[in-house]
């Protein structure tokens, strides 16, 4: 049924089927209830050996004893079905009988403890799946100010600054001269009007300009 | 003394040098259009085909019109309504029309600006926030709008508008929004407080900005994988597409739309210009410098959207391959990208029945790279979901968004200029009031009047002024111009005004476009879009989680009283020109008023010229 298996193993994946009910004696199951979980794609290329499944067996029994308090040991956990794809079924027992742990619980017991689980092969939530267990996902850390409040603090502070000098620096520097020396009415005050100094061009006439001190429109 | 106008040229404010007039005048037909319309209508209209219409509505359309603003704000130095109002006092409402443009556009554009400023002011951050869908309630998934469509949809519509599913339901002011359109405003205050002095600082920076972005962008983009994707989806001509006339329409209303004339805000800015100054020359280095940035603009857009086809479909094969590797149960790593096509075959043919339970997608380039999308679609979900699969996207977006402000800015000061410089003309303007506080006034009635669009449905009222206001009215008041101009004004005193500026007069080529190729295609365009706009029922896409077929857009119909708005907004800025011209006629003021205008003491035509040789003659 399967095509040519690659000699590769380098990347492999995970499968975990938590089974309820007794037909963990013949694998693949048909159980109505059935946990997948596929590993999309290895970061960390090891080669999936009897040990690395010692590995898992002996976490999962720490996984259950920590969330049952049993005592349950390597031979606890029972695998079966397993694939080169790496996916395999796998069960758990009470300590010292044959009964199956209720699929619930296995369940529960895997969530609490997923990072455990992950940290012992280096995994990631999408690395190594459980059919069936939804990873609680992390909530994110919501910062104390948004960051983008604060680029729009720096920004409108400059805004802000840069207008109150644009608009202060003509009359400071106008009050400033003013009282360098003395004129009567060449500017009116309130108005605000500054002149603005064009520079060297205008039409400007010698004789011209002394009317236009004294004259008024 | 001290005033601005009334004292004559002396008082008129100034140029520091060519190159601000010209960076000023590129800068405001330069707008963000250039960079997210034109490229949308290039790859729609079969690429390269496209550049056929349209260059032949720039050379008989564009380069006409513009050139005839230039030449009349200069020689006339005034503002857009002393212009019309020097010409006849019958078409003064000409000037008006323009004003109220300006003005509703700017109040519209500037919303625009004040979301790429959201954008820009998000970009600050790691991940970025329209990478990844929020949490939903209760933790256990993602929320479930956002899953529906993209994180991309989801950061544009809910997080940074919260659109409501229907124009009529306004909802509240969104208070994030609120702050950003405070900015713009402030920004453009900012660069437009001292009138010419610091707007013309000003473009040194906005104008020649978006060209190194474009530059950047451009090399990045063509480094990029499945580039050459989307640069032979754009540039592949496809002749057929110039047998629709709908192309020929669409190259003249892009052209017409992206030179921004008609505005008032050209003419004003060639009135600051030394009267002996060439501006044919400027005409056509503007327009033609406008075509090539769209042109130029083009290359990196579509080079980023093959890009971002490219990224989606290497996803789509992905997921595919996981499908197949999971159902098949192979090992991991044994159908790859390279593979696929074999893999894919190979199971198909062996293994049929199996295979078509495979929840596989289908991934085909072609119909990824046909999303095209222009406007607001383009930058702010396509673009930016393109600039997330790119390596240092915060530096990439951060750019992208301050290109666009920049070039969205510097066609701002068009607008602004559009609406003060009339205001100065129309003489409504108190003495004691300084140009500071005008400016302020303006900026803040603006900022009151744009507080519609920062409200939950603002979006679909963007497109509605989008699409009537910067559309219709400056098709009539184009007209009107040019008529006004070579007809009211008479092409032989326009010629001679021309040879005065730039010492000969407008050859064969200019007057023949003036007088009938001009005026006859903005006649047939302005008829033909008005009968395409007419034929159907003006409708808008929605954006409406509880649409069954979401995240499509669901097409709904303009209600009635906004419809009603619409004939509002395409009416009330023209109607200034026959009110005017009534009001007028029945004043009895049918000659000009020339002498009026330009009376004043300290400045007559002959005084200026004898000054200007005196001054000649001294250096």
């Amino acid at each position: 049924m399967l095509g040519p298996l690659s000699e590769l193993l380098q990347h492999f994946i995970i499968r975990f089927l938590v089974l309820g009910g007794k037909c963990w004696e013949s694998c693949p199951c048909s159980c109505s209830v059935c946990h997948f979980l596929w590993r999309k794609s290895s970061v960390n290329q090891y080669p999936w050996t009897q040990n690395e499944m010692f590995l898992f067996r002996a976490t999962l029994a720490f996984v259950m004893r920590n969330h049952t308090g049993g005592e349950f040991g390597v031979s606890d956990i029972h695998v079966c079905g397993e694939t080169a794809r790496v996916s395999f079924w796998f069960v758990a027992t009470w300590p010292n009988t044959t009964d199956l742990v209720d699929q619930g619980v296995v369940e529960s017991a895997v969530r609490k403890m997923r990072n455990r689980i992950n940290g012992a092969f280096l995994l990631t939530d999408q690395t190594l799946e459980f059919d069936g267990v939804l990873p609680t996902l992390a909530a994110p850390v919501p910062p104390d100010t948004p960051p983008w409040l604060i680029v729009f603090g720096v920004v409108m502070g400059a805004v802000s600054a840069g207008i109150i000098i644009l608009l202060m620096y003509p009359l400071v520097h106008k009050k400033w001269k003013k009282n360098k020396k003395t004129d009567d009415g060449e500017n009116e005050e309130e108005t605000r009007v500054k002149t603005t100094e064009n520079g060297a061009d205008g039409i400007y006439n010698m004789s011209f300009s002394d009317d236009e001190r004294f004259t008024k429109m | 003394m001290g005033e601005r106008k009334d004292s004559g040229v002396e008082e008129r404010p100034k140029w520091d040098n060519k190159a601000q007039y010209l960076l000023t005048c590129i800068g405001f037909a330069v707008g963000i259009g250039n960079v997210w319309r034109f490229p949308y209508l290039c790859q729609i209209y079969g690429g390269g085909a496209f550049l056929i219409p349209y260059l032949i509505a720039l050379v008989f359309e564009g380069l006409p019109l513009l050139y005839l603003e230039l030449a009349i704000g200069q020689r006339l130095r005034m503002g857009s309504v002393g212009v019309w109002n020097s010409i006849s006092p019958l078409i003064g409402g000409v000037g008006i029309a323009s004003l109220l443009v300006s003005f509703l556009v700017g109040v519209f554009y500037n919303t625009i600006l004040a979301w790429v400023l959201w954008y820009f002011f998000h970009s600050f951050q790691e991940p970025l926030p329209w990478s990844t869908c929020p949490l939903s309630e209760n933790r256990t998934g993602y929320d479930v709008e956002c899953t529906k469509s993209t994180p991309v949809n989801y950061f544009w519509y809910r997080e940074t508008l919260n659109i409501t599913p229907d124009i009529e339901i306004s909802g509240s002011l969104e208070w994030g929004m609120v702050i950003c359109l405070a900015s713009a405003w402030c920004i453009v205050y900012i660069c437009f407080i001292k009138g010419l002095d610091s707007m013309g600082k000003a473009v040194y920076v906005t104008s020649t900005f978006p060209y190194l972005v474009l530059t950047i962008f451009l090399i990045r983009a063509l480094t990029l994988p499945g580039a050459t994707d989307g640069l032979e989806y754009l540039f592949t001509p496809d002749w057929e597409t110039l047998k629709n006339p709908r192309v020929w329409l669409d190259a003249a209303t892009q052209i017409f739309f992206s030179l921004s004339v008609a505005f008032g805000g050209l003419i004003s800015f060639s009135s600051y210009n030394e009267e002996r100054n060439n501006c044919e020359r400027d005409a056509v280095l503007v327009g033609v410098i406008n075509s090539a940035t769209s042109l130029y603009a083009s290359i990196p857009v579509f080079s980023i959207l093959g890009f971002k086809a490219n990224t989606a479909l290497n996803a789509c094969k992905e997921k595919n391959v996981l499908a197949m590797t999971n159902y098949f149960e192979f090992s991991d790593q044994n159908i790859t990208l390279e593979n696929y096509d074999y893999w894919y075959n190979y199971l198909n043919r062996t293994f049929p029945e199996d295979f078509s339970s495979v929840p596989l997608e289908t991934c085909d380039l072609q119909k990824l790279l046909k999303q095209s999308v222009s406007g607001t679609g383009l930058a702010f979900i396509v673009f930016t979901e393109a600039v997330i699969a790119m390596p240092g996207s915060q530096v990439w977006a951060v750019l992208f968004f301050v290109m666009l402000f920049s070039l969205g800015l510097s066609s701002m000061f068009g607008n602004i200029e559009g609406v003060l410089s009339p205001l100065n003309d129309l003489k409504v303007v108190p003495k004691w009031m300084p140009k500071e506080l005008l400016t302020a006034i303006v900026c803040l009635i603006a900022f009151l009047v744009a507080l519609i669009f920062t409200l939950n449905s603002g979006n679909y009222w963007v497109e509605v002024f989008n699409s009537y206001v910067g559309s219709v009215p400056l098709l009539i008041i184009a007209l009107f111009e040019i008529i006004g101009v070579i007809y009211i004004r008479g092409m032989k005193t326009f010629s001679e005004d021309i040879y005065f500026m730039t010492g000969r007069k407008p050859n064969i080529f200019w007057k023949a476009c003036w007088m009938v190729i001009s005026p006859l295609m903005l006649l047939v365009v302005f008829i033909a879009y008005v009968v395409v706009q007419a034929q159907t029922h003006p409708t808008y896409p929605a954006w409406n989680p509880d649409y069954e077929k979401f995240p499509e857009n669901e097409v709904k119909p303009y209600p009635n009283w906004v419809f009603a708005i619409i004939i509002l907004l395409c009416v009330v800025p023209v109607i200034s020109i026959p009110l005017v011209a009534l009001y007028q006629l029945i004043c009895g003021r049918t000659r000009r008023s020339s002498a009026r205008v330009e009376l004043n003491p300290y400045s007559n035509d002959a005084f200026e010229i004898e000054t200007r040789e005196r001054t000649t003659c001294r250096s």
